[in-house]
């Protein structure tokens, strides 16, 4: 099981600022261990970010996104208290769910 | 437009077909929604492939969507990347590193009020083109801009 994601929602003005830090290795496949075997990819593909109930972001992700990968988005329309749930699922099928509220 | 109204018609029966299934159970609401990991654009080994696999076609440029990069990353294993589209309707946002073993680094899809701006950290394996395109109500966008890099992020 990957460790929890860390989630910042916070309202600036009406806008809502969504920040998310996943904790991944994001290994491409490309880079080799001590031994010169390489190392086979192990990267999020897929994850969403639900407002309130409704999904707001897809994002879909290749071997090319940084390790502990970081992500900021904005909404309208979403108020302090909404609840936040974000998820991604890997390429071995390994999966996360984590909920914030916006604050 | 006769085309516009033919669209519309078209999406109109198949959310109808897709409301009817989750009525009966048959999908969540979530499988209906998370498209596949689309593995032809993701698997590219240029650009030209990437835009193929997304069904892009070649993107016209355009001022309005704006890519922030650093125009120097020290280190290539975390470049950040900025992309706000004020093209109005704009649905998705893809990131590419032109020079990476594959090209397409992520794509997002937006609804229900996000905003069509996404913030983003990047591997880069050398310096490169990085470049934003924006799909808005049907047609493609992009804005390129060079990254150096002094030391790169694939690899070892």
């Amino acid at each position: 099981m990957a460790d929890p994601m860390k989630i910042r929602a916070t309202m600036k003005g009406d806008v809502a600022e969504i920040r998310i830090l996943m904790a991944h290795p994001m290994e491409t496949g490309q880079r080799k261990d001590a031994a010169g075997n390489a190392v086979p990819p192990h990267f999020i593909q897929t994850m969403t970010v639900e407002v309130g109930g409704k999904k707001v972001v897809e994002g879909h992700v290749g071997t090319s996104v940084s390790r502990n990968p970081v992500f900021g988005f904005k909404m309208k329309g979403a108020k302090v208290g909404d609840k936040v749930v974000v998820n991604w699922v890997d390429n071995k099928g390994d999966k996360r769910t984590d909920e914030a509220a916006i604050a | 437009m006769n085309t516009t109204r033919r669209t519309v018609l078209k999406s109109a029966t198949a959310s109808g077909v897709l409301a009817g299934l989750i009525g009966t159970g048959a999908l969540r609401p979530t499988q209906v929604l998370a498209a596949e990991w689309n593995k032809a654009a993701f698997e590219a080994k240029d650009t030209a492939g990437a835009l193929k696999g997304m069904g892009a076609g070649a993107p016209s440029d355009s001022k309005d969507l704006i890519l922030r990069v650093p125009d120097i990353a020290e280190n290539g294993a975390v470049v950040p990347v900025d992309v706000v589209s004020n093209i109005p309707n704009t649905s998705s946002i893809w990131i590419l590193v032109e020079k990476n073993p594959q090209p397409l680094s992520a794509s997002f899809d937006f609804a229900n009020g996000a905003l069509p701006e996404v913030s983003a950290r990047l591997k880069m394996g050398q310096t490169s083109l990085v470049k934003a395109i924006a799909k808005a109500d049907g047609k493609f966008y992009t804005a390129q801009k060079e990254v150096k890099v002094t030391v790169g992020g694939c690899g070892g």
